[in-house]
């Protein structure tokens, strides 16, 4: 059996992973920049996988320069790449950097009812990034210094602009730092929360993307979700591997 | 007509010359991109290439001809509007729905930021004097469907000479009594405007003239359940577009010459997709002229649009009107009756559309329906949810999309729309 490559163009990150015989044989992550497509060049440079599928929001462009590649949606992808790691999962949560999405899953990493966010990237790992920026941290650290945080205000705002009033506002009233960060994690497990329900949340959940290594919105999730939460090693590499089977499957 | 004719023409209307071409380059590039691309057209289609390229010119001239001949021009926003008594006075009704985003900070001066793109659109192509329809009309209706409208227009009443209709919002006896004394109102500003009495003998032929185009339309409507689809729902989209601006008559014509090229098409087995292509009905809120944004994403996302249920489709053209009564208050109550069927957002409980829906998909042979809600009409945004309850109980697939006129969310609406599709097949 050849090889089988599956490219995910995120708005945050490039992740690529080829498949050769039922494995993994490689799996690369590169910044996305505000060069993707040079980006994509630097991928490639010892060669083009034999086929690809691409996936995410800048499929399309991975296309224009292999035009042989396949597209797939982002949606269908990450179905099929946690399905086929957890087999049991019953609902996906995929928080990428600018998208977040619900999908019941069917049999087989089919996609049943989704729902996804509009426009704004509120909720998303871009929010997160930017009001850890506010605080000058990196996302690792302010998701460590949301895990001491142990009586999170509520932060009802899921605009990027208006969260940063209200956690200067809160900073002004005395409320702690990790407090203020617990909070900012807990309105988006909360607005995560209830883009599951519209999908019928149903046990086991799996959740993927960017934002699941974080630690502190997945302690988050698995409360809220009130059982079991599934996690691959690398979350964020779904997308690309649910591509890659994908393909194989099409082309088999 | 030449271009020296054109500018005569807009700049006797006072349009706004500079940002009115601006306004017809982009429009022409649009329509390029999405109509124009297309394969397998219909050879009938030259007819809507021909009428959007004269949309603001041969049109316009025809109209202002018409007034020269002492006609009146009556405009609308809204499908309530009974075209039999406008025709009847001998006037022009042309339909003012606007599809763009136009005037926009213009608008906000005078409706709220929290309006939606329909209404912001039609005030800002008024202050920015860009429509020329607009400014062809003697008079314009509004009527009470929203609250966004129905307050827009006590503003825009400032800028143009209204005339304001009230539409009930339940389907009562009482409220039927209200409809049948407004059809009344409005036929004696008719009669006041033009100056011509509305007779059994000019309404009975302006009715059959109405009901002839609804009827092509419903032709085309039933030629689409064909698998492969004959027709793109962009093209079908636009055919319902232009019904509210060309000649009757003409239009009626012109249809029926498209239909009968769309039943050898059917006859042959040939369409504008493959066989077994997923088809959408695409429902809820008006597409106007230029709104192609939404069909445009589905039909490049592997799908085609079968059927439209907005009031720019199936809304305005599935009930006639009886043609039975001899006398004019018969015919009033025969106009009463029709027009109190539509199933508008604006009703309550208006139980009606959502078996309308299920009953349209099942007729298209559609294998999902994608309701577009257009952003703060709150209406058809209670109803997505409500359509999408139907939908499970009927076991349709169904994806509801919430957007505007703003190309922002493209990106984002093409993945859930390909998701949909990839689901279907």
């Amino acid at each position: 059996m050849s090889e089988v490559a599956g490219l995910d163009v995120g708005s945050r990150a490039i992740k690529l992973v080829v498949r050769r015989r039922e494995e993994v044989v490689l799996s690369r992550r590169l910044p996305t920049t505000f060069d993707p497509a040079g980006q994509l060049r630097e991928l490639f440079a010892n060669g083009l996988p034999e086929r690809l599928a691409v996936t995410g929001y800048g499929r399309e462009l991975a296309r224009e320069f292999y035009p042989q590649a396949r597209t797939v949606t982002e949606i269908k992808a990450h179905a099929l790449g946690a399905g086929s790691l957890f087999p049991q999962a019953a609902t996906l949560l995929d928080i990428g950097g600018q998208d977040t999405k619900a999908i019941a899953l069917l049999p087989g990493g089919r996609v049943g009812r989704f729902e996804m966010n509009d426009r704004c990237a509120a909720g998303t790992g871009k929010f997160l990034e930017y009001v850890a920026t506010a605080f000058g941290l990196s996302v690792e650290a302010f998701a460590a210094l949301a895990l001491t945080g142990d009586d999170p205000p509520l932060i009802s705002s899921m605009c990027t602009v208006f969260a940063e009033t209200e956690a200067t506002t809160l900073m002004a009233r005395g409320v702690s730092q990790a407090n203020i960060a617990l909070g900012l994690h807990k309105a988006v497990a909360g607005r995560t929360l209830a883009m599951l329900g519209r999908v019928g949340l149903t046990a086991p959940v799996v959740f993927v993307g960017g934002v699941a290594k974080n630690p502190c919105l997945v302690r988050l999730v698995a409360e809220a979700v009130g059982g079991e939460l599934l996690v691959p090693e690398s979350p964020d590499m779904t997308g690309a591997l649910g591509a890659a089977l994908w393909l194989a499957a099409e082309t088999a | 007509m030449s271009d020296a004719a054109h500018k005569a023409m807009w700049e006797k209307l006072d349009l706004d010359l500079e940002a009115h071409d601006g306004l017809l380059a982009v429009l022409g590039k649009f329509y390029g991109d999405i109509y124009l691309s297309q394969e397998g057209r219909l050879k009938g289609a030259e007819y809507l290439d021909f009428v959007l390229s004269e949309v603001h010119g041969l049109r316009i001239k025809e109209i202002q001809d018409a007034k020269a001949a002492g006609k009146k021009v009556v405009g609308t926003f809204c499908v309530f509007v009974p075209e039999e008594l406008t025709l009847a006075a001998g006037a022009v009704q042309v339909g003012l729905c606007a599809g763009a985003k136009a005037g926009t900070e213009l608008a906000e001066t005078l409706v709220p930021r929290g309006t939606c793109d329909l209404i912001k659109s039609f005030v800002g192509f008024k202050l920015a004097r860009l429509c020329p329809y607009t400014e062809s009309c003697d008079l314009i209706v509004g009527e009470t469907t929203c609250d966004g409208k129905k307050k827009a227009y006590e503003a825009f009443s400032q800028l143009a000479n209204m005339h304001i209709m009230e539409v009930p919002q339940c389907k009562a006896p009482c409220d039927m009594t209200l409809f049948r004394s407004e059809l009344v109102r409005y036929k004696e500003a008719l009669e006041k405007l033009t100056g011509n009495a509305i007779t059994a003998a000019s309404l009975a032929e302006a009715t059959t003239i109405v009901n002839a185009k609804r009827r092509a339309l419903q032709r085309l409507s039933a030629l689409r359940a064909a698998d492969p689809a004959p027709i793109s729902g962009r093209d079908a989209l636009l055919i319902n577009q232009i019904s509210f601006y060309d000649d009757p008559v003409r239009f009626t014509a012109k249809i029926n010459e498209l239909c009968d090229e769309i039943e050898a098409r059917v006859a042959a087995g040939e369409g504008v997709a493959p066989k077994k292509t997923p088809r959408l009905l695409l429902a809820g809120c008006p597409m106007a002229v230029p709104n192609w944004k939404l069909p445009y994403l589905i039909e490049s996302s592997g799908a085609v649009i079968v059927g439209e249920e907005s009031c720019i489709g199936e809304r305005n053209t599935r009930d006639l009107t009886d043609e039975t009564p001899a006398d004019l208050d018969g015919m009033l109550d025969a106009l009463a009756a029709r027009y109190m069927q539509i199933d508008c957002a604006c009703f309550t409980p208006n139980t009606e559309r959502l078996d309308n829906i299920a009953a349209l998909a099942k007729r298209l042979n559609a294998d999902g329906v994608v309701h577009y809600g257009l952003l703060f009409c709150q209406p058809y945004s209670h109803e997505a949810m409500k359509v999408g309850k139907a939908m499970a109980a009927a076991g349709i697939p169904y994806l509801t999309i919430e957007t505007d006129y703003g190309m922002e969310d493209a990106g984002q609406l093409k993945t859930r729309v390909e998701a949909f599709v990839e689901t279907l097949a």
